[in-house]
């Protein structure tokens, strides 16, 4: 379901390195306090979002994350777009099966960043790349 | 460069995570604890994970690893005081902490830690000292 929402503060950023993850979770978290998102759902979307950015570091090279302060109502949320050029993902349902994973990896990421979320979309282009949006709302 | 010191206590080391580990620094300190219990014997790891705010899928595994990787050189891994928080987004992340053993705070980590050895030494005393099915599950 698509929920109308309003997008009231923004914020794009780079990530190309690992260091960068920190910098960005830093971000996210101090995003989630400026709504008062309680410290669970804070937890989830920080979590969440470090799943999403790993997946982009490893699989794409890195790409780039929107930050937004998203509104429904008098609920508050918070969006984030992670946008990739690397190889794309021929099979989402298959991607987003816990235990799938062509990194040797537990396969978790997708899954449950899913699992954490209010609100998870994926679009993917085999040779294009890879956008996900995900939000958390404050009291979702 | 930044590095995550191991305090040795008596047959335990303990590992006070204070920062949220960035990928560097957990590697390092899986490789350096693993050395670490080899060359001491140490029995057991108490891990503190009670200043960490996020645990994802990494981190998760990397404390996976070193619960495995210690119990292949006979020593138990305790992670201590997880955030409550923290604990209920890994059970939705779906991910299991495998192979290591959870408590409250370092001081029950301890004791944990203590009664497992004992029973292994009783076991390895006992007529059946066959614990190879320790590795198995
Ligand atoms: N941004 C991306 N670009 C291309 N492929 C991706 C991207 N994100 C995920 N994938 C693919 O989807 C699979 C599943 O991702 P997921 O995060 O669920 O698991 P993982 O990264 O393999 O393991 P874990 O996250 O548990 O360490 C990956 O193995 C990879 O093949
Ligand atoms: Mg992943």
């Amino acid at each position: 379901m698509i929920t109308a929402t309003i997008s009231l503060n923004k914020d794009t950023l780079n990530v190309l390195r690992e260091q960068d993850v920190v910098v960005f979770r830093n971000r996210v978290k101090e995003y989630a306090v400026k709504i008062k998102m309680g410290l669970v759902n804070q937890t989830k979307l920080i979590t969440a979002a470090s799943e999403l950015v790993r997946n982009m570091l490893r699989y794409a090279n890195g790409g780039q994350i929107i930050i937004e302060v998203v509104s429904r109502g008098r609920d508050n949320g918070i969006r984030l777009t992670f946008k990739d050029e690397g190889p794309g993902i021929p099979d989402i349902k298959l991607a987003l099966t816990d235990g799938y994973s062509t990194g040797k990896s537990l396969g978790l990421g997708l899954p449950g960043t899913k699992r954490l979320v209010n609100e998870f979309d994926i679009k993917s282009e085999v040779g294009k790349g890879t956008r996900i949006t995900i939000i958390k709302w404050a009291n979702g | 460069m930044d590095k995550i010191p191991i305090l040795r206590m008596g047959q335990f080391l303990l590992v006070t995570i204070q920062v949220d580990l960035y990928d560097r620094l957990a590697l390092d300190l899986e490789a350096d604890l693993v050395k670490m219990v080899s060359k001491t014997g140490a029995r057991g790891i108490l891990i503190d994970i009670s200043a960490v705010s996020i645990v994802d899928s990494f981190m998760g595994r990397i404390i996976g690893n070193i619960g495995v990787m210690s119990k292949l050189l006979d020593a138990e891994t305790v992670v201590v005081g997880m955030q409550p928080a923290v604990a209920i987004t890994l059970v939705e992340l779906g991910l299991p902490l495998k192979g290591v053993y959870t408590a409250l705070n370092v001081e029950k980590g301890m004791d944990l830690l203590k009664n497992k050895i004992q029973l292994d030494e009783e076991e390895e005393i006992g007529p059946d000292d066959d614990n190879s099915n320790d590795l198995t599950e």
